[in-house]
C-alpha cells in the first residue's frame, strides 16, 4: 500500500497529482507513526522503571507492586463513575428522543452540550469547593447507619474527599459522551418498528423497550465503554478532589483512598526526579494501554454492529 | 344478532379509566409542596428536600395512576417519571458549578486581573495575563500543528484511501486515538523532548504537540465528515473540464466544505483549550510573562487555576477567588468559541447563487 491509485483515469500523470496525492497520505501515516510513537516514547522512557528501587517508588519493592494499587484505584473509581453516569445518561438521552417534546428535546441537547464543554479543571475545583463539604453529612450518615454495608466502612472521611466524591464528579464528566451516542442510536430506531410497537397499543414505555433498547443495545455497550475510558483517563478532577493515601479499600468514603494513575502523575510529576519520573511514565504507559483495550473494543463493537445492522 | 344495537349501552365502557392530561403537573407540585411542608418541618436542607419531593413525585403519580387507569400505564408513568428525575440529577451539578463559578468568579474580575501577571505578587491578588497568553499561544501552536495534518489525512481517507486496507486502519486508529488519556498525550510530549533535547525539557511548544495530538483525531473526523458531504456531480463536473483532481480538491471541494470545517476545527479548539493535565507536565507554570514558545516554562489558564489551589501559599483565599475568576475566564473562552462555531458554519457557507 504504499502507492495511492488516483481515480482519474487520466493516461499521464500529472505533477500536481501526484505531490498532492503523497501529501495527503504521509499526513494520514503521520498519526499512524504518532500513535506509534506514544507506545514506543513511553516505552523507552519508561524501561527505566522496571530496575528501580524502593526510594525512587515510593517506598515499593519494584514497579508491579508500585503501580498495581493505582491500577486497582483507577478501574474502581471509573466503575463506580460508568455505574452513576449510565443510568442517568440513559435518562437523558431517552428524554431527548422519545419523552421530551421536540423544542424541550433541543434545549436539553444544547444544556448537554454545555455540560461537556466545561473543562475538566472546573470540575476539579467545583468538586472539592463546592460537591466535596456537601457530602461530608452524607458520609458520616452513612458511615453511622449504613457501615455493615463493606463500601461505607472504615473512619468517615471529614473533609469529603473521598473516591466516591471524586467518582460523583468523572460521572458527571462522562454523562454527555454516553448521551450524545446512545441518544443518536436511539433516535435511529426505525420509525416502523416504533409504529407498529404503538399500533399494537403498547404504551410509550413498552414502545421503547420493545423497539428502541433492543436496536440500541450495541450502542449502549459501546456508549458505556467509551465512558469508561475517559473516566480512566480523567486526571485533573480526580487529582484535586481525591485524598489519596495509595491504600487498597473498597472502603468508598473513608479518610484513606486508593490513588488513580493520572491523578498520581500529575500530583507528584512537578515534585520527581531522575528514575521516579520514569516510573510516572512507565505508569502512564500502563494507563495507555488500558485505556486503549477499552476504546479498541468499544469501537470494534460498533465497527461490526454499523453496517447493515438490524 | 338483534341485541346488536343495544350492546353499547348494556356493556362495560369500551376506554378504561384515566387521568386528565395535566396529571403529572399536579403531583408535582403535591409533591413538591408535601416535600417542602415535611421537610421543612423536621429542618432538612434544599437538597433533602428536593430528593423526598422528588420520590414523593414518582411513588405518587405511579399509586395514582395504578388506581385509576392500570399496571401497564402505572408502569409508563413510572418510567416516564424516572426518565424525567434522571434528566434533572444529571442538570443539578452543572446548574451548580455555573452559580459557584459565576457568583465567585465575577468578583475576582477585574482591569488588573486580565492584564496583570503574577510576577513578584505574594499574598494580594495579582492579574492572569500571563496564563491567557500562555493558553492562547499554546493552543495557536497545536492549531498550527493538527489542522494541516488533520485536514491532509482526511482528504486522502475520503479523496484517496477509500477502502483501502491503509485507510480502514487510518480511520480505525483516529478513532481509538480520540481516546487517548489527556495526561498521556502530556507525558508523550515529554518522554519526545526529554529524548531530543534532554531530560527534563518544559516548554511551551511541547505544550502544543501534547494538545494537537488530541486536536488531530477531532479534526480528521469532522473534515472527513464534511467532505463526504460534497456532491460527487461538483467532483465529476471539475473532471470534464479537465481540471486536475488536486486542484479540484482544492478549488472546489474544499470551498465547499470550507464552512464545515471551519465549525470542526473551532469546537477542536475549544475542546483542548482547557485541557490541563498535559501543559501540568510539559509546560510547567510560572508567574511571570513568557511569549517565547520555544524557551522556557509557560503558564496557562488550566493550570493556573490547578496551582492556584494546591499551592495556595499563606493566603489560601485570595488565591482560591482568583481560581474561580480564571475559571470564569476559560469557561466564557470556550463558550465564545462554540458559539463562533456555529456561526462561522452560517458565515462561511457556500454561496449557492440563487
Amino acid at each position: 500500500m504504499s502507492n495511492v491509485q488516483t481515480k482519474t483515469g487520466s493516461p499521464k500523470r500529472r505533477l500536481g497529482d501526484l505531490v498532492f496525492a503523497n501529501l495527503t497520505l504521509a499526513a494520514g501515516v503521520l498519526i499512524l507513526i504518532a500513535l506509534a510513537g506514544v507506545a514506543i516514547f513511553l516505552t523507552v522512557e519508561g524501561a527505566p522503571a522496571l530496575g528501580a528501587g524502593s526510594s525512587d517508588l515510593s517506598g515499593h519493592s519494584n514497579f508491579l507492586t508500585y503501580v498495581a494499587p493505582l491500577v486497582f484505584g483507577t478501574l474502581l473509581a471509573a466503575f463506580i463513575a460508568l455505574l452513576i453516569a449510565l443510568p442517568l445518561s440513559l435518562g437523558v438521552a431517552l428524554a431527548v428522543s422519545h419523552f421530551a417534546p421536540r423544542r424541550v428535546a433541543v434545549l436539553i441537547g444544547y444544556v448537554v452540550d454545555l455540560l461537556a464543554a466545561v473543562p475538566s479543571v472546573v470540575y476539579g475545583l467545583w468538586g472539592i469547593l463546592v460537591l466535596g463539604p456537601r457530602l461530608i453529612p452524607v458520609y458520616a450518615w452513612l458511615s453511622t447507619h449504613a457501615s455493615w454495608i463493606p463500601f461505607f466502612g472504615g473512619t468517615p472521611s471529614n473533609t469529603g474527599r473521598t473516591i466516591l466524591t471524586a467518582s460523583i464528579v468523572l460521572a458527571i464528566m462522562i454523562i454527555p459522551i454516553i448521551t450524545a451516542i446512545t441518544r443518536e442510536i436511539f433516535s435511529q430506531t426505525p420509525r416502523l418498528n416504533e409504529e407498529a410497537a404503538l399500533a399494537l397499543g403498547a404504551t410509550r414505555w413498552e414502545m421503547v423497550r420493545l423497539a428502541v433498547l433492543p436496536y440500541g443495545r450495541s450502542g449502549i455497550v459501546s456508549a458505556a465503554m467509551l465512558g469508561l475510558g475517559r473516566a480512566l483517563g480523567e486526571t485533573m478532577a480526580v487529582a484535586l478532589v481525591l485524598s489519596a493515601s495509595g491504600v487498597v479499600t473498597f472502603h468508598l468514603i473513608s479518610s484513606t483512598n486508593p490513588s488513580t494513575i493520572a491523578a498520581n502523575i500529575a500530583l507528584t510529576f512537578a515534585d520527581a526526579s531522575g528514575v521516579q519520573r520514569n516510573a510516572l511514565i512507565a505508569s502512564g504507559l500502563v494507563l495507555f494501554l488500558i485505556t486503549f483495550i477499552v476504546h479498541f473494543s468499544a469501537r470494534a463493537i460498533v465497527a461490526r454492529s454499523e453496517p447493515g445492522s438490524k | 344478532m338483534t341485541d346488536l344495537d343495544t350492546a353499547p349501552h348494556t356493556a362495560v365502557a369500551l376506554r378504561g379509566g384515566h387521568l386528565p392530561r395535566y396529571a403529572p403537573a399536579i403531583a408535582g407540585i403535591v409533591a413538591i409542596a408535601a416535600g417542602a411542608l415535611i421537610g421543612i418541618t423536621v429542618h432538612w436542607n434544599l437538597a433533602g428536600i428536593a430528593i423526598l419531593a422528588a420520590l414523593l413525585y414518582i411513588v405518587g403519580l405511579t399509586i395514582w395512576s395504578r388506581l385509576v387507569e392500570n399496571a401497564r400505564r402505572a408502569t409508563d408513568r413510572l418510567v416516564t417519571a424516572l426518565v424525567w428525575v434522571a434528566l434533572s440529577l444529571a442538570f443539578i451539578p452543572l446548574f451548580s458549578l455555573l452559580y459557584e463559578t459565576v457568583s465567585k468568579g465575577a468578583g475576582a474580575i477585574n482591569g488588573k486581573f486580565l492584564t496583570w501577571t503574577m510576577r513578584n505578587v505574594i499574598d494580594a491578588p495579582g492579574g492572569i495575563y500571563h496564563a491567557i497568553v500562555g493558553t492562547l499561544l499554546i493552543t495557536l501552536a497545536a492549531t498550527v500543528i493538527a489542522v494541516p495534518v488533520g485536514l491532509l489525512s482526511a482528504i486522502y481517507l475520503v479523496e484517496y484511501g477509500g477502502p483501502s486496507r491503509l485507510a480502514r486502519w487510518i480511520r480505525f486508529l483516529v478513532d481509538v486515538m480520540t481516546g487517548i488519556p489527556s495526561i498521556v498525550a502530556g507525558l508523550f510530549a515529554y518522554a519526545l523532548f526529554s529524548l531530543i533535547i534532554g531530560p527534563g525539557t518544559q516548554f511551551g511548544i511541547g505544550g502544543g504537540v501534547a494538545l494537537s495530538l488530541l486536536m488531530i483525531p477531532i479534526v480528521v473526523r469532522s473534515t472527513e465528515e464534511m467532505l463526504k458531504l460534497v456532491p460527487h456531480d461538483l467532483r465529476e463536473a471539475s473532471y470534464a473540464l479537465g481540471v486536475p483532481k488536486w486542484k479540484t480538491i482544492v478549488k472546489v471541494v474544499l470551498p465547499t466544505a470550507m464552512a464545515g470545517i471551519i465549525t470542526g476545527v473551532t469546537l477542536a479548539i475549544a475542546r483542548v483549550i482547557g485541557e490541563t493535565a498535559p501543559l501540568l507536565i510539559i509546560c510547567g507554570s510560572t508567574d511571570s510573562l513568557n511569549t517565547n514558545l520555544f524557551h522556557g516554562q509557560m503558564a496557562s489558564l488550566p493550570v493556573f487555576i490547578y496551582t492556584s489551589y494546591t499551592q495556595a501559599g499563606a493566603n489560601p483565599e485570595i488565591l482560591q477567588n482568583m481560581a474561580w475568576g480564571a475559571a470564569l475566564v476559560l469557561i466564557v473562552i470556550v463558550m465564545v468559541l462554540n458559539i463562533l462555531a456555529r456561526v462561522a458554519g452560517r458565515f462561511f457557507a457556500p454561496k449557492t447563487g440563487h
